[in-house]
Parts: C-alpha cells; sequence; structure tokens
C-alpha cells in the first residue's frame, strides 16, 4: 500500500484518477483508519489531503462561508462568526465522536463517508450547504444532499475530492439546530437525527425551513412536509405537532441493534418538535 | 504447626491505609507489558479461521491452497488437537469450544488456525482454507431452546436432575433444586403473591484488553506460554491436559492483566497457539482481535426467570420460589444453578424453593462474570420484592428488614450463616442521606440488595527477605485489582516494617507451588491468609537468629512491633533487632531468611451489598441517566480501602451497563450483529456518576484479619436497583433487561 501527501489539489487528483485499484482520500482519517483494521480491507493508495494549502482554512465572503476539506471539527467551534451563523452545524459537528476525535474528523470526511447516520449531515442539508468538488477534469459544485447515494456509496466519480464545504450567507433572524438520540451520552451513533433551519420575519413568523433527517433511511433525507408544517406559522402548539407528524410519517427506518422502527418514528418527531424551538429561539423568535 | 486461621480482634498501622499500587506508575506510562507486550526471537503470527454458522456439520477442511501461501509455517485444525480428554467431558468441552471439531456451534467458532512469519500471509492463507458446511437450524434464545420443536444442539444430552430419566434428547443439560420448607403451604398462609417473569440479554465482561499470549514449544518436550489470564497454573493444567504435555515441562508466565471479571479463567485460544507452534516448531504470537473476543470468548447467560412471592399483610414473607433458566452456549453448564443458590441468599425464609435449568444455544461457551449468575437472579427477584412492597404499601428497605438473613439462619442454598452483613448493609441504607434526598422531576429510586458467595482455595505464598532488610512476596494468585499493594500492607502489617520496604510479585508456575486462579473474589482474602502464614514463618526464623545472635534460648525471644526482643530481667539490656539488622547479618546466622505457606484458605466469608440508585427518564424517548448511586458493602476488613472502593464502583458500573444498554442481539441468521464497542455499549465515563461507597466491616470469622472477598458482589444489586428506580420513575414495571430506549418508550406506550 502507497501512502502519498500531494501539495496540491491538481496532484491529488491525478494520483487518485491513475490509481488501478481501491484508493482512499485520507482527511482525518478516523473512518478510514478504523476501516483499514477490517480483514477484507484493500487499498493500494491512500491520498492524504492535509498537506494541500488552503484546505485546512475556513474563510467568510460575501457568499457565505468556504470551509476547508481538511478543517478539524474541533476548529468549527472556535470560529466566532460561524458558531454564530450557523450553530445547528457547528453544533452536529461537535457531536461527533469525543473531543479526541473532533480533534481530527472532518465535516467533508463525514459526508464522503456517507453513513446515514452521519451527525454533520442533516445539519448541512438543513443549511441548503454546497460542496466544491476538484476532479481530473476540473473544479464543479454540487448539493451537499446529492453526495450520499446509499450506506457506503457517494456520487463521486473516480479522482474527485470535496475541495471545501460551502455555507451560505446568514440572513438575518435565522437560526439552526442539529439534535440526535444516542443511548448514550457520547462515542455513540445516532439512532434518529434531526435537523431544522430557519427563517423569520419581524413578526416571529416562520418565513422559510428545511427539516432534514438522519439514520432513518438509507441517506439523509429533505423532509419538504415538514418545512411545510411550520412556514407560516409561529410555531405555535399546531405547527409543531404537525412537524413532529410529517418527521415521522417521512422516516423510513429499519429495525437493527440501534433501534426499533416504532422508536426510531416516534423519536424523529420528538427530537423535531425540540429542534425546532431551539432553531426559532436562536433566530429570535420569542 | 498448622496455620491458625481464626479472626483475632487488633489495631492495625498499615492495614486501612491507602498507598500507592505497586504496578501503577508503569500501568499509566505504557511501561506495564500485557499479553501481547512479549516477543520471542523468530516468533510467527497466527490466525484463527472462524465459523460464520451457528450451527453446522463441517463436512471437511480442505488447508492445501492455504498451505501453499508463502510465509505459512503450520495450519491446525481438530486432527492437530486429538481428543485426550479420556472421557473427561468438562475437558472435552473446552477442547471442542477451541477448536470445532464434528460441528460448529456458533457464529464464531474456530475451526482453523494458521502460522505465518507476518499477518499478511496468515490473513491470506486464511481465506484460501476451504470449510465444507451443512449448514444446520440453529437456535440463540433461551426458551426457544426449550421448546420441544427447537433444533437439538447435542443429540448425547438426556436431561439430568430428573425422575424419571427422559427418554429423548434435549438442550436442557441439567436441571437443580434447592430450598426448604413447604411452598405451597406457605403460598396458602399468604395475603398478597406477587408474581412475574422476567429476562436479561446476553452481555459480555467487556475486559479491555484483548485474550494475547506467546506460545514456543521446545523439541525436547518443554515449553512456555506467557499469556494474559486471571490463573496460569489453572492454564497450564488444561493446555498440558488438551496438548499431552506433561504439566511440569509447561511453563506459563502470567502477563499484567487489563480485565477479566471472570472471562479469563478459561482458556480459549492459548492450546491453539501451542499446537501451532509445536507444529511449526517456532514461537507463535496469538492476539484476538475485538470482534472475536465478543464472538468467541465466554459471555454471561441470557436468561428467562420466573418469580413468585407470598407475604402476610404486616410485610412477613411466608413463601418464595423461583423458576431459572440460563443458557450455557453449546456445552453443559452450572450457570442456572448457582443462580437458584443465590436468588433469595439474603433473606430469612421458612417456605423456599428455586429450581434452574442449564440450556444449550448456538452461542459462544458461557463464562465466569463477575459473581457469576447471580445478577440476573437478584434483577428478577429483587424485583419481585420491590412489586410487594409496593403492593403492601410497605418501604422497601422496610421490607427487606423485616426478612433479612442474620446469623443462624438457614440460608435458602442450604448452610446455615455465620455472622453475615445484609441487616448492617440495610440500616446503612436505610440511614444514608441518599434514601431521604428529594427527587427530581421524571426522576425514580430504587434499591436492591445482592449476595455472593466468594471463595478460598489453594494457596502458596513465599515470602523473602533480602539482606537489605525488604521483603519479597512472590504470591500466585493474579493481580486483577490491586492485590500486590494489599498483600503488600498485610506482609508489612505482620513484619512491623514499611509498605514500601515490601515488593509483591506474581510467580510463574515454575516457582511457586500450585495456587488456584484469582476468581470467587479470593485474590486478597487466600493470599492475605497464605501471606500472613509466610510472615509469621519469617518471624520464627528471625527470632532464631536472635536467639543465636544474642546467644539465649529461643524461649527468651519474642516478636513486636518489627523487632526481636530479649524477654526476661536477665537480657535486659539488649537492644531489640530489627528486621534490616538481623537480614544483614543473615549470612552469619544461617543463611537467608524466609517463610513459606501453603494452604487450603477455607472459610471465605460471604457478602452482602444494597445499592441505591436514582434515575431521571425523558419520557417522550426513554431516554435515562443515573443522577445518583450508591453502594454500601461488607468488606469484613478493607485492607486497602481506596482499592475495595474501587471494586465497589467498577461493579456498579458494569451493573449499571449490563441493566441499561449492553446486550448481544443476533440476527435471525444467528449470527452476532454487534462484536464491537460502537454497537455494544458499555458505559462511557460521561454515562456515569459518581458512584458513591460505604464501607462496613463486619469480621469474617475464618480470616486472621476478618477479611472477606470484595469484587464481585458490587454486581449483584445494580441490574435490579436500575430496573426498581425506572420502574418507579415510568409507573411501569420494567422486567426486560437491559433496560434500552426503545423497551422504556415502548413500556410508556403501552406496547413493552
Ligand atoms: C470513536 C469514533 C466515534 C465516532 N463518532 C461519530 C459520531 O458521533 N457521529 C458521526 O457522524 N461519526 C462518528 N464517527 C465517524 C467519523 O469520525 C466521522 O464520520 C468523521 O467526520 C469522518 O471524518 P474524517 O476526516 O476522519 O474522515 P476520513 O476517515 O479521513 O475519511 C472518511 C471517508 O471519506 C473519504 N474522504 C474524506 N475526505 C474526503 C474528501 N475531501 N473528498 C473525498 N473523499 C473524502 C475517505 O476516503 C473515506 O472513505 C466516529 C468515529 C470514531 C472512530
Amino acid at each position: 500500500m502507497r501512502y502519498e501527501r500531494p501539495q496540491t489539489l491538481e496532484d491529488a487528483a491525478a494520483l487518485l484518477a491513475a490509481a488501478d485499484a481501491p484508493a482512499f482520500v485520507l482527511a482525518g482519517g478516523t473512518d478510514l483508519l478504523v476501516r483499514m483494521q477490517n480483514d477484507n480491507f484493500e487499498a493500494d493508495l491512500i491520498v492524504d489531503i492535509k498537506s494541500i494549502a488552503g484546505m485546512g482554512d475556513i474563510v467568510q465572503s460575501d457568499a457565505g462561508f468556504v470551509i476547508g476539506a481538511a478543517v478539524p471539527c474541533a476548529a468549527l467551534s472556535e470560529d466566532a462568526a460561524l458558531v454564530a451563523a450557523w450553530p445547528g452545524v457547528v453544533e452536529a459537528a461537535n457531536l461527533i465522536g469525543s473531543t479526541q476525535i473532533q480533534g481530527r474528523c472532518t465535516v467533508a470526511g463525514n459526508l464522503c463517508n456517507a453513513s446515514p447516520a452521519a451527525d454533520s449531515v442533516p445539519a448541512l442539508v438543513a443549511a441548503d450547504a454546497r460542496v466544491r468538488i476538484a476532479g481530473p477534469n476540473g473544479t464543479r459544485e454540487a448539493a451537499v444532499i446529492d453526495i450520499p447515494t446509499g450506506p457506503g456509496k457517494t456520487s463521486l466519480a473516480k479522482g474527485e475530492i470535496i475541495e471545501a464545504v460551502l455555507l451560505p450567507k446568514r440572513a438575518a433572524q435565522a437560526g439552526d439546530a442539529y439534535l440526535r438520540f444516542i443511548p448514550r451520552t457520547e462515542m455513540d451513533i445516532a439512532v434518529v437525527g434531526v435537523s431544522v433551519n430557519l427563517t423569520l420575519d419581524a413578526g416571529g413568523t416562520v418565513t422559510s425551513a428545511r427539516v432534514a433527517l438522519g439514520a432513518v433511511g438509507p441517506t439523509v433525507m429533505l423532509v419538504d412536509a415538514a418545512a411545510e408544517a411550520i412556514i407560516g406559522t409561529s410555531l405555535d402548539d399546531a405547527a409543531l405537532d404537525a412537524l413532529a407528524a410529517a418527521c415521522s410519517a417521512a422516516s423510513t427506518p429499519i429495525d437493527d441493534k440501534r433501534g426499533t422502527v416504532a422508536f426510531r418514528t416516534k423519536v424523529a418527531g420528538v427530537l423535531a418538535r425540540r429542534a425546532a424551538q431551539t432553531a426559532y429561539t436562536r433566530a429570535g423568535g420569542k | 504447626m498448622s496455620f491458625d486461621a481464626a479472626y483475632q480482634s487488633k489495631t492495625f498501622n498499615s492495614v486501612g491505609t491507602r498507598p500507592l499500587r505497586p504496578d501503577g506508575v508503569d500501568k499509566v506510562t505504557g511501561r506495564a507489558r500485557y499479553g501481547a507486550d512479549f516477543n520471542m526471537p523468530g516468533q510467527l503470527v497466527a490466525r484463527v479461521l472462524r465459523s460464520p454458522h451457528a450451527h453446522a456439520r463441517i463436512r471437511g477442511i480442505d488447508t492445501s491452497k492455504a498451505e501453499a501461501v508463502k510465509g505459512v509455517k503450520a495450519i491446525v485444525t481438530a486432527a492437530d488437537l486429538p481428543d485426550l480428554t479420556n472421557g473427561n467431558a468438562d475437558l472435552f468441552a473446552i477442547l471442542d469450544n477451541c477448536m470445532a471439531r464434528d460441528k460448529a456451534m456458533y457464529d464464531g467458532h474456530a475451526v482453523a488456525a494458521v502460522a505465518a512469519i507476518d499477518e499478511k500471509a496468515a490473513k491470506q492463507a486464511l481465506k484460501l482454507i476451504e470449510v465444507d458446511y451443512e449448514v444446520l437450524p440453529h437456535v440463540v434464545d433461551v426458551d426457544a431452546a426449550m421448546q420441544t420443536d427447537a433444533p437439538v444442539l447435542n443429540e448425547t444430552v438426556f436431561t439430568t436432575g430428573i425422575e424419571p430419566a427422559p427418554t429423548s434428547p434435549s438442550n436442557v443439560t441439567n436441571r437443580a433444586e434447592f430450598g426448604h420448607g413447604d411452598v405451597d403451604a406457605g403460598f396458602a398462609k399468604a395475603d398478597v403473591i406477587v408474581e412475574r417473569s422476567y429476562k436479561t440479554e446476553q452481555t459480555h465482561q467487556g475486559y479491555i484488553e484483548p485474550h494475547a499470549c506467546v506460545a514456543n514449544c521446545n523439541t525436547d518436550g518443554t515449553a512456555d506460554l506467557w499469556v494474559c489470564t486471571q490463573g496460569h497454573f489453572v492454564y497450564r493444567q488444561n493446555c498440558a491436559d488438551l496438548l499431552g504435555l506433561e504439566v511440569s515441562k509447561l511453563r506459563v508466565t502470567s502477563s499484567e492483566i487489563g480485565g477479566g471479571f471472570g472471562g479469563k479463567t478459561h482458556v480459549w485460544a492459548e492450546p491453539v497457539a501451542l499446537a501451532l507452534s509445536r507444529k511449526a516448531g517456532r514461537p507463535v504470537k496469538l492476539i484476538m482481535s475485538r470482534e472475536e473476543v465478543f464472538r468467541a470468548s465466554g459471555p454471561t447467560s441470557a436468561t428467562s426467570i420466573d418469580v413468585k412471592i407470598g407475604a402476610r399483610k404486616d410485610g412477613r414473607i411466608t413463601a418464595a420460589s423461583a423458576t431459572l433458566r440460563y443458557s450455557s452456549g453449546p456445552y453443559p453448564g452450572m450457570w442456572a444453578e448457582l443462580g437458584a443458590m443465590t436468588s433469595f441468599a439474603c433473606y430469612d425464609l421458612d417456605n423456599v424453593q428455586t429450581v434452574g435449568f442449564e440450556v444449550l444455544v448456538n452461542r459462544p461457551k458461557v463464562a465466569a462474570y463477575r459473581a457469576p449468575s447471580a445478577p440476573m437472579a437478584a434483577f428478577a427477584v429483587e424485583s419481585a420484592v420491590d412489586e410487594l412492597a409496593h403492593t403492601l404499601g410497605i418501604d422497601a428497605v422496610d421490607l427487606r428488614v423485616k426478612n433479612a438473613a442474620k446469623e443462624g439462619t438457614k440460608s435458602s442454598y442450604g448452610p446455615v450463616y455465620g455472622p453475615i452483613g445484609i441487616g448492617p448493609t440495610l440500616q446503612a441504607a436505610k440511614s444514608h442521606p441518599h434514601m431521604s434526598a428529594p427527587l427530581g422531576k421524571n426522576q425514580g429510586r430504587g434499591m436492591a440488595c445482592g449476595f455472593w458467595f466468594n471463595f478460598g482455595g489453594q494457596t502458596c505464598t513465599d515470602l523473602n527477605i533480602n539482606a537489605d532488610g525488604t521483603v519479597t512476596l512472590a504470591v500466585g494468585t493474579v493481580d486483577v485489582g490491586g492485590s500486590r499493594a494489599s498483600l503488600s500492607l498485610i506482609a508489612a502489617e505482620e513484619l512491623g516494617i514499611a509498605y514500601d520496604d515490601v515488593k509483591a510479585v506474581v510467580a510463574d508456575t515454575a516457582t511457586l507451588g500450585y495456587n488456584d486462579m484469582t476468581d470467587g473474589s479470593r485474590g486478597t482474602f487466600s493470599s492475605s491468609m497464605a501471606t500472613i502464614s509466610a510472615a509469621r514463618n519469617a518471624i520464627k526464623v528471625m527470632c532464631k537468629r536472635a536467639a543465636l545472635t544474642w546467644d539465649i534460648p529461643l524461649e527468651d525471644v519474642y516478636w513486636e512491633d518489627g523487632h526481636a526482643h530479649a524477654a526476661g530481667t536477665k537480657h535486659g539490656n539488649r537492644a531489640p533487632l530489627s528486621v534490616k539488622e538481623l537480614a544483614a547479618e543473615a549470612g552469619n546466622t544461617g543463611g537467608p531468611i524466609a517463610g513459606h505457606s501453603e494452604l487450603v484458605a477455607d472459610g471465605a466469608g460471604v457478602s452482602f451489598a444494597t445499592h441505591i440508585c436514582d434515575i431521571e427518564v425523558d419520557p417522550e424517548t426513554g431516554s435515562s441517566r443515573v443522577v445518583r448511586y450508591t453502594v454500601i458493602q461488607d468488606a469484613g476488613k478493607a485492607v486497602h480501602p481506596s482499592y475495595v472502593e474501587g471494586q465497589y464502583q467498577g461493579g456498579a458500573a458494569q451493573g449499571i451497563g449490563w441493566a441499561l444498554n449492553e446486550e448481544y442481539v443476533y440476527g435471525a441468521d444467528g449470527r452476532l450483529q454487534n462484536p464491537g464497542f460502537l454497537d455494544y455499549r458499555i458505559p462511557v465515563c460521561s454515562d456515569l456518576p459518581m458512584i458513591d461507597t460505604q464501607i462496613l466491616e463486619i469480621p469474617n470469622p475464618n480470616h486472621p484479619y476478618g477479611v472477606r472477598g470484595v469484587g464481585e458482589t458490587s454486581i449483584v444489586p445494580p441490574l435490579a436497583a436500575i430496573a426498581n428506580a425506572v420502574s418507579n420513575a415510568v409507573g411501569v414495571r420494567m422486567s426486560h433487561i437491559p433496560i434500552s430506549p426503545p423497551r422504556i418508550l415502548a413500556a410508556l406506550d403501552g406496547n413493552g
């Protein structure tokens, strides 16, 4: 197995494109290094992207935030402007693993690992985040929700690397929140995850919203019916009931070692209600 | 002169203090050597091929392609481990479990093993071994395995303990019954009867260090094994028996141990490593992965238990009965029997009956786990007692006080108790501030009691006084929880020297006589008895040396405060001789000074505990959090109080994990779904509150200092304490462990 640490994205993409056996991007390695312990893991090439210039930076512009693919999740919470604009995204990223894991793991890695239970992905989808992708044929952009295509599978083509995650500019009176259910307090994997992102008008009425669910289907899902249930309301009980019902209805979980269908379906609604209330308060709603 | 172990009250200088353990610095700096930290020149890497099927006949194994892989030095199958067990069924079960013979009995059962020059070659060879399986129907659930239409795992098993003997084979290997009085008559006298069925799922000890060893067989018939174990003498015997080695020619050295809790009382891969080394003619290192540990070491039983308790309105229990079904994996066990013995041991009952059934299932062979079998029985019984208290409207502690066993009580499993701690732990609970602290919203409180026998066993200890007057104490019980510190304190106490002047080491099987393993909470109990005896023997030697030095009769010498003193007025102005002074002159007074002891440590005192627990439940998600936890337990005498508290806290932490989240999850295919710490959820630090402890000391009459075993009892009450707390918080009786969030939510929604 070969380990490469290229200095430019072009070199990294070229290395991956030229590989004729399984090859992997290495960001924080908190998924990849664990997988490498498996008896059936096979790879000929590991391309470490942490030495590529700019990959470790968070940049704020008129268009929003650009988070380099090698930025460890712990760094997100140290960026005051990012925390103020996207508290839900930051709290999701800071639920991953533990303090030690957060010192290494990245949001892009969380997305590319394509676990249906990935914590930061519902928050990114609710935030309408996009990714910039570098590949052998140049650079393209895609919506975060279009990256995972199933458990462990992504839409990235051979040689493609996520260069950065792009968060849009924040409107005034907007807020987001992410909640997950785990049986323990940390070091666990989401049994249900819910993110709510919303914008209010001056009167406290929800003018736009996005609601995303994790761990209750093969990929993270955006639930339009849940957003519609709260748009135009000031998050009264009826709206919250409708939101919870829409999230439970959209859930298509399985019974497995992590939870039952009945449990996940119900808790999706409970967490949606709680996340919406937090997002509403963060947006300045009363 | 034989050693007098009777308890004698005395004041202590060293015992009861809290010095640092001698192994601590090495452990926290990474210098301590565990099972995988030993290496030999030319050593090979071993890997084990495991059955993917829960139950399958092995029609054939073709290793020819694997043998051709470059770097492969040996491959073994059952054919390389011929049956030398000579009709010994227990030994045969160990052999069959180490390497499947005719059938693979569970997902993860070893079927072949490879030794190669590196990991890559070993892995490649594993993939090339062809096993021809005939997949058979399987059963993993304890109740399902008892049904008449269940697949029978072993056609030669006819339930023992039943009259008349059954005529057809089944998965029930044995029925055992305990009790006294007449339960039917007792229930007839009851004003109130509670009756309920309970289930507990299979759990694993979850020790952090996986099994690991280095084996080396020499051509002259001698062999060495470096291994992580709770009992190197027992491993030596098992390995020698299974491989046809001479016991005296196999030298076993125990490494530091990263947790065992009963799981390292049993050989798993060590005989395989020795067989590989014998075949390859080179040392072999075998390390089990975490996945292998979960799939193929020894978890605890899954259980199904029915309890019935009757009482008069005033709270006096008139009769109690329980039927306990414990899974034992694919081989017979005595787990239900232990459950049946312990279930009502806390109580003074006129009429009691318990019946235990041992049940075969296609899961790994069950091994001991800290007070094996008692936690599940206590869960069922203590839940029923809690329900009885509610039904009668009597306080849960008062009800137990009213029925608690005491000195002179005939226990439910037979013997009559001496002085015991159940009553005192209950009184301590009653007056503990925890018991009266207000509860918050959505919180519930539970309490429960627990019992464990404890064990003594064969013990051998050497105490050598070095030329500088320091002491080396060689013991044969593996130190699983700080016993080197406790035993050093004991030696210091007896000799009247400083703790720092004693160094305790765990000797290997070639340098000390036989010792039973560290189980049954016996490490400190039995080895302290042998240490006291060895120290007193050394003192006798030192008194002789003093008599020689002073040239006075031995009768005129006595030992006090770490010195030999000359007695009587005629020797009045001789200055006492210290251990250091006597040691310095030893070469001139008869040579090295040592004390030896070999004994069977009879009279391990039974142990009792009472736990109190507060839990908060989120009624919308079923999430629960332990907010306060208190352990009260009788230690007899706490030799090193910090490490006694550590045992109390550790047992409680494991019990909390077992109660709330830990469980083996099997798929419909009989394969284990969660062989890793991500989905087998032991508590992490932030899941637990500070666990408060209170040590009671009711001396064990059969130990010079009153010591009882303390290691195991602390895991007995938590399952019930937690279940009672959750049940009280949510208002629904939780009867299936683990009480995971989905189970709590289902109960709250009326679908429990
Ligand atoms: C103890 C522990 C606890 C964990 N807890 C959680 C948790 O609570 N929640 C959670 O969601 N996850 C958890 N994880 C999983 C993991 O930490 C996260 O998914 C993390 O975000 C992965 O990021 P990484 O940078 O370490 O990814 P890596 O391991 O470096 O990569 C993951 C995958 O993505 C690919 N990849 C990485 N970066 C790129 C890129 N820029 N372009 C293209 N492909 C890329 C890699 O090739 C690999 O296949 C845990 C892991 C561990 C070990």
